[in-house]
Parts: C-alpha cells; sequence; structure tokens
C-alpha cells in the first residue's frame, strides 16, 4: 500500500460546507437517500447546483472551469455526496474519468469544447469501452474505425453502456488498425463519439429490475472527424488502462451501501437492540480501513503514481464490503425489502439486494482484479 | 507486497529493521539474546521513549516500521513489551528503567508499605517474556510496581506461538509509585496497537512465504503460483495483509498526530486491532492452503508466522473485544452520526 495521507486542514472546511449543502437540500427534500446512487440516482439539477458551487471538475485547472484543486479535495466531496446517498449519476463518469483524462490526453480544441460544460455539471458522458464479445478480455473489442477523408468511420456494437440514453457523449475504444495476435493491445484507438451523431443507435437493456440503465449502442458508418480522436491512434489501449486507474479505488468502491448501513445503526438505535455491537463494530472496522486504503491511493495518484495493484486490492474488498452490508441488514433487523417504498430502510435495502451482482463486476470483475494482484506478486 | 514504505526517516528506519530482524530469523521459542543486543546497540529496543529513559524519542510512526518488520520474521523479543508498554509505564511513575528488556502485566497484587519500601505479595497470569525480563512492571489497581527477578518466582506457560506466557508469583519487596492518570487506558491502547502492528507484520510474512513457495513447488509440471485457483487465493490474502497493514498504519499514524488518548487515537487502535485480527484467520487459512502438508509440519517455518497469527489476534483484546466497543461507538453516534464518526475529525 501507498502511505498513509492525512488530509490537508483545509479539508476540514470543505467538508463542513458540502454537509450544510447536503443538509439543506434533505431539508427541502429535494431527493431521499438510496442505495447505488452514482449507478442510479440521476439528477440534472442536482448535477447543476454542484456545479455551480465549484464541486465538478474541481481538479481541472480555472481555465477549463475547474478549480485547480487537489485529488484529495475532490475525495472529500465525492465520499460526502455518496455516503450521503445523493444523487450523483448524471455527472459521475464525467467527473471522475473524463475531465482528467481530456486533460491529460485530450487536445487544447477538446478540453475547450467539453472541460468548462463538464465542470458546470451540464455535459454527460458514458464509458464506451465493452462490446459483446469483449467484457474482461477487453483488448477482443471488434467495432472498426476506418480511415475516411478528414477522420473515421465506426462501425460496432458497444454493450452495458451505463446512461447512454441520456449522456453527450463517450470515449469509444475501437479498432483502427487489423488485429495483431502477437500484441493484442496494439491497433486500438480512442474516439470522442457525440451520441446524437447520425448512425448512432441507442436501444435500452433494462436491468433485471426493469429499469433504463444500460444501453446497447450501435454504429452503423459514424463519422467522427480527425479532430475527435482522443490522444494517439494506436495508443488507445495505455490510455483506457490509465483511465481505468481513477475507476477503481475511488469511495464508490465501498460506500454504495453505506446509506443502508447508516439506516441500519438507526433502526438498531430506535429499537433499543443491544447485542449487535460486534456485528456492526466489524462492518465500521472494515468501513475506516477501506477509507485508509482508498485516500492513501488518491494520495498516490495526486503525486502522479499509478497504484494499479492497491487499487485493484481495494476495489475487490470494498465490493465484497458492499454486500457484507446487506447481510448484515438482512439478518440484524427484520424489515422485509420493498423496492415500491419512497425511501427509508425498506427501499435502501430492496435496491441494495437488487443492484448487488452489479458490484462485484462493473469496472473490472473481482476475479480479473486478483488477476493484477497476482501479478504484483509476481506470480504471472 | 511489502508494508508501507516510503523514503522519510521512516522508510529509512522500516529498511534497517527489516535488515536486523531478517538477519535473526531462526526457529527455537527462547529469547533471543543476540538480537536484542543488536536492537539496543541500534536504539531500537526503547525506540520511542525519551532521552531521559534510554530512548530515541521516536513516533509511534516509528514503531510501526520497527514492529511490523519484527512481527514479519517472527522475533522472539519483547520490544512492543519494553518499548511501549513497561518502558513508558515506569518511565511516566517516575521510576528508574532497569536495564536490558522489560515487561508489564496488569493485574491485582497486593502492596503494603513499610518502614524501608513496599512489599507486594500476589500471582500475575500469562505474563509475556518475564523469563527473559530484567523488570516487569505491573499496573494494579492502587499502585504502579516494578518487580525485579530476584524477587520473583516463575512458572512457564505459553501462547499458541509458544513465546512465553508466564505466571509470576510474588512475596517480596519492590519499587512502586502512584499511578499517572489515564494509565489504565492508555496501556490497553499502546498494547492493542503494538500487537495490530506485529500482526500486520507476521501477516505480511505469511504471504511472503505463500507467494515464495508458489513460486517454487511444482505439480502437473509448472509452479503451482501459475494455476490460477492458486493465484486467486494468494491475491485474497494479499488483500487482508494489505488492509491489515493499512488499519494499523493509520493507527499508530493517528497515535502520533493527536496523541495515543485522543478520541480519534482510540477509535483508530480500535478499529486497527479488530481489522488486524480478522485477517490473521483469513491469510493463516490460505497460507496454509497454498503450502500443502509440508506447511503442516514443525520442520518448515511456517508456522512461526501462522501460531503468531493465532495467537496474536486473541491478545491485547480480541478482534470481538475491539469490534464491540467500535460498534458502542457507532450505535451511540446513530444514523447520522456514523459518518462522522468513520471520517474523525471533520
Ligand atoms: C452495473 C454495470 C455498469 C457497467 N457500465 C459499463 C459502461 O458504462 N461502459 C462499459 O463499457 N462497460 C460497462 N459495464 C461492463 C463491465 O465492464 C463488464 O461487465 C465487465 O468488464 C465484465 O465483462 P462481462 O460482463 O462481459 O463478463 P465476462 O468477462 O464474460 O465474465 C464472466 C465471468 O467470468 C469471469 N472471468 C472472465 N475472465 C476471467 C479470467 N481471465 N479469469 C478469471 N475469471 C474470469 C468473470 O470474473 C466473471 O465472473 C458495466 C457493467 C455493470 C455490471
Amino acid at each position: 500500500m501507498p502511505p498513509p495521507v492525512d488530509l490537508p486542514p483545509r479539508a476540514a472546511e470543505l467538508r463542513a460546507q458540502v454537509r450544510a449543502f447536503l443538509a439543506e437540500e434533505r431539508a427541502a427534500g429535494s431527493w431521499v437517500p438510496r442505495s447505488d446512487v452514482w449507478l442510479s440516482g440521476w439528477d440534472e439539477r442536482f448535477t447543476r447546483e454542484l456545479g455551480q458551487r465549484g464541486w465538478l471538475g474541481m481538479t481541472l485547472p480555472p481555465e477549463y472551469g475547474g478549480a485547480g484543486a487537489s485529488p484529495l479535495d475532490r475525495y472529500v466531496v465525492t465520499e460526502e455526496l455518496l455516503a450521503a446517498g445523493a444523487p450523483v449519476a448524471a455527472h459521475w463518469v464525467a467527473d471522475r474519468q473524463i475531465g482528467p483524462t481530456l486533460l491529460r490526453f485530450g487536445t487544447e480544441a477538446q478540453r475547450r469544447k467539453f472541460l468548462p460544460g463538464i465542470a458546470a455539471g451540464e455535459v454527460y458522458f458514458g464509458i464506451g469501452m465493452s462490446e459483446p464479445d469483449a467484457g474482461s478480455d477487453l483488448a477482443a473489442v471488434r467495432t472498426r474505425a476506418e480511415r475516411v477523408d478528414g477522420g473515421w468511420e465506426l462501425t460496432g456494437t458497444k454493450v452495458w453502456t451505463s446512461g447512454a440514453h441520456r449522456a453527450h457523449a463517450f470515449f469509444a475504444l475501437a479498432r483502427s488498425a487489423p488485429r495483431d495476435e502477437s500484441d493484442r493491445h496494439a491497433g486500438l484507438s480512442q474516439f470522442i463519439v457525440e451520441l446524437d451523431s447520425p448512425g448512432v443507435q441507442i436501444r435500452p437493456i433494462p436491468l433485471l429490475t426493469g429499469a433504463h440503465h444500460f444501453n446497447e449502442v450501435v454504429f452503423d458508418r459514424v463519422f467522427v472527424p480527425d479532430e475527435m480522436v482522443l490522444g494517439e491512434v494506436g495508443a488507445g489501449w495505455r490510455q483506457v488502462t490509465s483511465e481505468l486507474a481513477f475507476e477503481r479505488s475511488g469511495p464508490e468502491r465501498f460506500l454504495s451501501t453505506f446509506p443502508l448501513l447508516a439506516a441500519l445503526v438507526g433502526e438498531l438505535v430506535a429499537a433499543g437492540a443491544t447485542g449487535t455491537e460486534r456485528e456492526i463494530g466489524s462492518l465500521v472496522s472494515r468501513l475506516w480501513t477501506l477509507r485508509r486504503m482508498s485516500l492513501a491511493i488518491a494520495g498516490s495518484l495526486a503525486s502522479g503514481n499509478a497504484p494499479e495493484l492497491a487499487a485493484a486490492i481495494v476495489k475487490d474488498l470494498g465490493t465484497r464490503f458492499e454486500n457484507e452490508i446487506i447481510d448484515a441488514a438482512r439478518l440484524l433487523v427484520s424489515i422485509p425489502p420493498d423496492p415500491g417504498a419512497e425511501g427509508g430502510y425498506p427501499r435502501l435495502l430492496a435496491d441494495a439486494v437488487l443492484h448487488a451482482p452489479g458490484f462485484t463486476l462493473r469496472g473490472g470483475t473481482n476475479e480479473v482484479l486478483r488477476g493484477i494482484v497476482a501479478r504484483g506478486l509476481g506470480l504471472r | 507486497m511489502t508494508d508501507t514504505t516510503d523514503t522519510t526517516a521512516t522508510g529509512e528506519l522500516a529498511e534497517l529493521a527489516e535488515s536486523i530482524f531478517a538477519e535473526a530469523s531462526g526457529t527455537g521459542t527462547a529469547f533471543d539474546a543476540a538480537l536484542w543486543k543488536t536492537l539496543e546497540g541500534s536504539g531500537l529496543a526503547r525506540l520511542t521513549l525519551p532521552e531521559a529513559a534510554g530512548g530515541s524519542e521516536g513516533s509511534f510512526t516509528d514503531a510501526a516500521a520497527v514492529l511490523t518488520a519484527a512481527g514479519a520474521h517472527a522475533a522472539r523479543v519483547p520490544l512492543a513489551e519494553t518499548d511501549l508498554l513497561a518502558g513508558w509505564l515506569l518511565h511516566e511513575a517516575g521510576i528508574a528503567l532497569p536495564a536490558g528488556p522489560l515487561t508489564a502485566a496488569t493485574g491485582d497484587l497486593d502492596v503494603a508499605d513499610t518502614a524501608g519500601g513496599s512489599t507486594v505479595r500476589g500471582e500475575l497470569r500469562r505474563v509475556a517474556w518475564s523469563r527473559a525480563a530484567a523488570g516487569i512492571a505491573v499496573l494494579t489497581p492502587t499502585r504502579v510496581v516494578l518487580l525485579r527477578p530476584e524477587h520473583v518466582t516463575i512458572t512457564d506457560g505459553a501462547n499458541l506461538a509458544e513465546e512465553p506466557r508466564d505466571t509470576v508469583r510474588v512475596d517480596g519487596p519492590a519499587t512502586t509509585a502512584e499511578i499517572p492518570p489515564g494509565a489504565a487506558e492508555q496501556l490497553r491502547l499502546r498494547a492493542a496497537l503494538g500487537r495490530a502492528l506485529l500482526l500486520a507484520g507476521a501477516a505480511r510474512g505469511a504471504l511472503t512465504a505463500s507467494v515464495t513457495y508458489a513460486g517454487q513447488r511444482i505439480q502437473f509440471g509448472r509452479p503451482i503460483g501459475k494455476l490460477q485457483a492458486v493465484q486467486q487465493q494468494l491475491a485474497l490474502a494479499a488483500a487482508e495483509v494489505a488492509a491489515a497493514s493499512a488499519a494499523a498504519w493509520a493507527a499508530a499514524g493517528a497515535a502520533s498526530a493527536d496523541g495515543m488518548t485522543a478520541p480519534s487515537t482510540r477509535f483508530a487502535v480500535a478499529a486497527a486491532k479488530a481489522r488486524a485480527g480478522e485477517a490473521a484467520g483469513a491469510v493463516a487459512r490460505i497460507a496454509h492452503q497454498v503450502h500443502g502438508a509440508i506447511g503442516f509440519t514443525r520442520e518448515h517455518d511456517l508456522r512461526l508466522s501462522t501460531t503468531r497469527l493465532w495467537a496474536w489476534r486473541e491478545e491485547d483484546g480480541s478482534d470481538a473485544e475491539w469490534n464491540a466497543e467500535v460498534g458502542a461507538a457507532a450505535l451511540a453516534a446513530g444514523a447520522d452520526g456514523l459518518w462522522p464518526l468513520v471520517t474523525g475529525r471533520p
């Protein structure tokens, strides 16, 4: 693990501001705390409110609408939002990985086009990586990018694209040169595809709950101008890997069911129940530890490192922890889950149970992450 | 996978400690007198004590570097006992520290003041390393007591790792002093912190041994470490080691920054000992599974790490006990106070 991190003193002030804002929002009844909000809590009004307060794209330089803040400041804001169960899905991908990736690999024109909107909470992005035959084996993507006059033409199918039906654009990973069996990672490129481009078709793939979250995005000779190539042609694999580093160790990898844990504590206190200290303590000790680990990685990312192994470990432990909360919530009190409830414990529990399969799949499955850890241990 | 290291002074200290303990590794159960001499010579034996007590004035984070290395190499010395517990308690109470290794105990002794000093009588159970100690610092309900070897009778006992956990009987003279305020609570937290760091080290030791073995043991024509089932198990163990280590280091950091008795440190130490204790069982189980039958033998060194994991998770408060404290704090905080409790200072 990277060395432990202490948050700078000014983080306390920022945290207090975010808490005060969240308390106001809750008092006004603007939204109800939910489980797994970063997946399903799409609320553009709330996202714009955050943008106005300078809490989106915080790490971007001021000339692109950001605050030039440290990743640790962003960490404080995001962990507060997640712990409160606030609806953060609309800006989640754009704020977490698109902004930093555009800053790193994008052209000046691309940055000017997208970053201010991301920081304002008005421009939303998806992730165009997975395909029907390319899940864990992402290098197997088959979407083709053909060279044409002034740009590229994309043909193929992306799946599991979260929020594509509401997002403005995504980065599509596509094969820009024929597959070379001796170097499967070569010949891949990333393209910024605006989702209202001609030839893009977006179809819902309902979740097991019936909710519309996932999509299939089909490209039929979609023209992408040269100005919308992200980074270098042929460097898609390296870029995508660096994008994934932002995806794996953040507080969303262990806080998806935190609102349920808080509600569980509330129910136990209300019922005057005793004898559950050990179970609750075990969850809280784990939570505290995960947060220290995740913060250490955020600190390491902030100083320019890419702690891939540690990030994989946090995501493996953290997503299993999210499931442990569900077990405790089922076993320590007997309040049945109710997916139709407006909010409260029954709804928090219902959403947590029904969303749980995704925790250990999204962003790289836990088995694949353990493969990364095994490589870090020198076994592969 | 190594412990948290960096390029700072703590990083250098970690390297020094690592080389000293690696050199000293060996089997047997007796006090390692040669190692102790090296530790004294290099200023590690009384790392966190003030200069006035013959110490090096190091921080708890420095202690983390040294104790995790001691745990990783199954060092047979009462290091946490001397530095974090007995040395601290005696110095705070104003009792001069005897030279050499020390140990500490909490227990009920009868203390009677006489004209020439104090006499004490009673029995202490499961005292760590007492047979090797130049002095036993005892926190009784009424006094801090220093027992010298010539005034005690020791009956050998052991923990699961065959480390000395002796019964000590005393009926004779002793040095005593008033109990410094808050000493009982601080001693308890110091013991748990030291044990959590040792556990994190032992967990790392067991993982390192397992990864090395998986790279050497050939079955089906290749190292078992190439088999995905084995890799997945070792990755799970690595995650537990990382968690134990992060928790113990974070608790040491909290103690360094805020002091041992700050509420945030108390919470951190409780969570860290609990988390490290929970990791211990998983790491020991996987380490043995990966080693097969050879690891189940007395001849093999794996047991030096795994028996310590099993012994230490019970000592200075088991994970069940510390989790109960963390849970009580969480329930006292309530639904709205839980998150602020976890994030510590606002
Ligand atoms: C909620 C959610 C949101 C998502 N959002 C997006 C998105 O916005 N954009 C996007 O591009 N993708 C998205 N995904 C897709 C996600 O990245 C993939 O689900 C994931 O990479 C796994 O791929 P797969 O589903 O095809 O499973 P597969 O790769 O087919 O895996 C199936 C099973 O086999 C195991 N397995 C596969 N390979 C190995 C191996 N080498 N060793 C051991 N076990 C293995 C896996 O661990 C898993 O258990 C999302 C997924 C979910 C669940």
